[in-house]
């Protein structure tokens, strides 16, 4: 006869490490393809059309008016009645990219709109085209403002990801929630788990308020 | 795709789900004012030239904002178990979203008072105002005016992140949703209900609060 | 009266105040001038308290300043300063910023705080700004409101510190013809100015600060026509473009 709740053992740290891999996994996913789409919708943005604007921020605000929460359920649940269910990695990584992808939008505008016009104009006088001018001097400038915005933006898919969890995805969180119900020893898996996370975020946490720090001594000098 | 849509339930549920809804609201009302409170404490403490008060307060305001809002909600509904502290679901959400609340507001209350000169405090300091008088009739309305705006951005989030109360069993807007959804596996009906709803919502607390700014801060409109 | 006595005051290995002896009786006007920076200002925050002292005594009507049971907040009520910046407080109207202390501090009931500025308002030349707020109006007229915010505490004494030296050329001439008709009241100010017209027309004396003590302190025609102290005979031929 096997017990009904076991202590901790060894294997389950591993199984704790594997869950905080598949955080680094899907959070590393959602914020590559969210930078990228909310980059490109940034820029859309940027150009001023006023229709284009106006479609864009309305859908961007539902995304943001709705807890992630919810809309992971709803896309999970409309893939299933759409007829191809997919595995709760795929549906979350989309949401998330998808979530992310709102917030960077809102960045990367405002990085874009930083950049001075007068600056963007001297360098097609100087012969760049569109494009060279976006890649050579819109775009390494603006990412200079929005840098520890995006830095902030990534921290919060970082924490966003546990959400992945009620749809089914064993990372980090969902993984101490099956210890805890197996060992009864929540307060140190807890602990564990609040390191984990700690460990992931801090970082991206520190970097920014460097570089904003590093920022502002250079604006007075 | 043959699936068959079907409102019906959702709206006969509708009346539950408003009044759920005032549940969000409530816990909303109550982290947010809460991590107003604590928020400037914090702040205050972090300043103190007490070590062991300083370290309480980064630590909290760190763990608030570098873990999951979901594993806070989290360690106060489960992991206080082991010490035989047992929190009702309206408890822990509300205890973990001002904690967390706290630790954000904090950092904002930095930038707020950074934005009041420190002039201002000489200037009531010789009118022979204490410091706590400074304090509350002429450097709390500047920072107040000063955060109003990501206020406002943190309060959207919290009635976003009260949802999460969903997983730990109590019956906001989320989780009569989620009980309507298991007592009749409308899943997609009753959450875009939902969503609808929180939409509405999150609007509707942006205008007021909005209103209250308006009619809050004269000053900024006659600078206008 | 005020009273210095032997005041010393430090910012870590920089010594400010080097032992400075000052009387000012009731009814006078005494300015200070020097260059920038030599520690003008910082007299002025020690005689109301807004800074410590290292030794010495300051006494405002036989109260010292720094003793430790001494209720500074009541102190400071007899004592109005009036600052470089004119820090008024944004968020409230001419009015309202005026009738704050006297409501807070003097706690008098509204209506009657009202009255108390109104009336110093009008004293300054403000009336018609009742309801403006401090973004609607100028420099010199924010000062104008300073000064009236300071006289709304019916203070014995007014400290000005370098009142004028923020404020755009033209604004001066409104804001030194308020204090000019503050000495002709009677008022006892202390006034640190590089307005050098000022010092030698409205005072009664005049002081010279340099390097942490008063060099030469004496009535403002003979301090500011034939000075003394070599270094005031050039400080004042650079100051009189």
């Amino acid at each position: 006869m096997t017990p009904v709740f076991t202590s901790l053992q060894w294997s389950d740290l591993l199984f704790l490490l594997e869950g905080a891999w598949n955080t680094i996994l899907i959070s590393v996913v959602a914020i590559i393809l969210g930078s990228v789409l909310g980059a490109i919708i940034g820029w859309l943005m940027s150009l001023k059309n006023t229709a284009l604007n106006l479609t864009m921020m309305s859908i961007i605000d539902v995304f943001r008016s709705v807890p992630l929460l919810i809309q992971l359920i709803l896309f999970d649940s409309f893939v299933a009645i759409a007829g191809f269910p997919l595995p709760p990695f795929f549906s979350g990584t989309i949401v998330l990219t998808v979530y992310t992808a709102a917030l960077v939008a809102g960045v990367a505008r405002a990085g874009i709109e930083a950049v001075p016009p007068t600056l963007r104009a001297a360098a097609r006088c100087l012969g760049l085209s569109y494009f060279q001018e976006l890649r050579y001097v819109t775009f390494p400038v603006g990412l200079r403002t929005a840098f520890p915005s995006w830095l902030g933006v990534a921290l919060a898919t970082v924490k966003d990801s546990a959400l992945v969890s009620a749809i089914g995805y064993v990372e980090l969180l969902r993984a101490s929630q099956i210890l805890n119900t197996r060992t009864q020893e929540s307060v140190k898996i807890m602990l564990l788990v609040g390191v984990l996370y700690f460990a992931l975020s801090y970082p991206l946490s520190l970097l920014g308020s460097r570089y904003e720090k590093k920022m502002a001594s250079n604006d007075h000098p | 795709m043959d699936y068959q849509f079907q409102w019906r339930p959702v709206i006969q549920a509708l009346p539950q789900l408003l009044e759920a809804s005032l549940v969000t609201l409530q816990v909303s009302v109550l982290s947010m004012g809460l991590g107003l409170l604590m928020g400037l404490v914090l702040y205050f403490i972090r300043k103190s030239p007490i070590l062991p008060l300083r370290a309480f307060a980064t630590t909290w305001i760190e763990v608030a904002r570098n873990t999951p809002s979901l594993f806070q909600i989290f360690i106060f509904y489960w992991g206080l178990g082991e010490f035989g502290i047992f929190l009702s679901p309206y408890v822990s959400v509300v205890a973990a979203l001002s904690f967390n609340c706290a630790g954000y507001m904090a950092e904002t209350y930095r930038g707020g008072f950074a934005a009041v000169p420190k002039g201002q405090n000489m200037a009531a300091r010789t009118l022979g105002m204490t410091a706590w008088q400074s304090l509350r009739y002429v450097e709390l309305p500047q920072v107040l005016r000063a955060i109003y705006h990501p206020m406002t951005n943190q309060f959207t989030w919290i009635i976003l992140a009260s949802s999460l109360g969903m997983l730990a069993g109590l019956r906001e807007l989320s989780g009569e949703t989620q009980y309507f959804n298991s007592r009749t596996f409308r899943t997609f009906e009753f959450f875009m209900a939902a969503a609808v709803i929180y939409y509405v919502i999150t609007k509707i607390a942006l205008l007021v609060l909005k209103a209250i700014g308006w009619n809050l801060f004269k000053a900024e409109r006659a600078a206008k | 009266m005020i009273i210095l006595e032997n005041v010393h005051k430090s910012f870590g290995s920089l010594k400010v105040l080097k032992g400075v002896n000052l009387t000012v009786h009731e009814g006078e006007v005494v300015s200070l001038i020097g260059a920038s920076g030599s520690g003008k200002s910082t007299l002025l925050y020690c005689i109301n308290g807004l800074e410590k002292i290292d030794s010495g005594r300051v006494t405002v009507d036989g109260t010292d300043v720094h003793a430790k049971g001494t209720d500074i907040n009541k102190l400071r009520q007899k004592l109005g300063t009036v600052f470089q910046q004119w820090n008024s407080f944004p968020h409230l109207t001419a009015l309202e910023n005026v009738a704050l202390a006297p409501r807070v501090v003097s706690k008098l009931d509204k209506a009657a705080a009202r009255e108390v500025a109104a009336a110093q308002l009008e004293r300054v030349g403000l009336k018609d700004k009742f309801d403006h707020y401090p973004s609607q109006m100028s420099g010199g007229q924010q000062q104008r409101l300073a000064i009236a915010r300071a006289l709304a505490m019916k203070p014995d004494y007014m400290l000005f510190d370098e009142a004028t030296s923020a404020l755009d050329p033209e604004l001066v001439t409104e804001v030194l013809d308020t204090m000019r008709m503050l000495a002709s009241d009677g008022m006892t100010m202390i006034v640190v100015t590089h307005e050098m017209s000022f010092a030698r027309d409205v005072s009664d004396r005049v002081a010279f600060f340099k390097q942490g003590v008063l060099a030469e302190i004496g009535p403002a025609r003979e301090v500011m026509e034939s000075p003394k102290d070599p270094d005031l005979q050039r400080f004042l031929s650079s100051s009189t473009r």
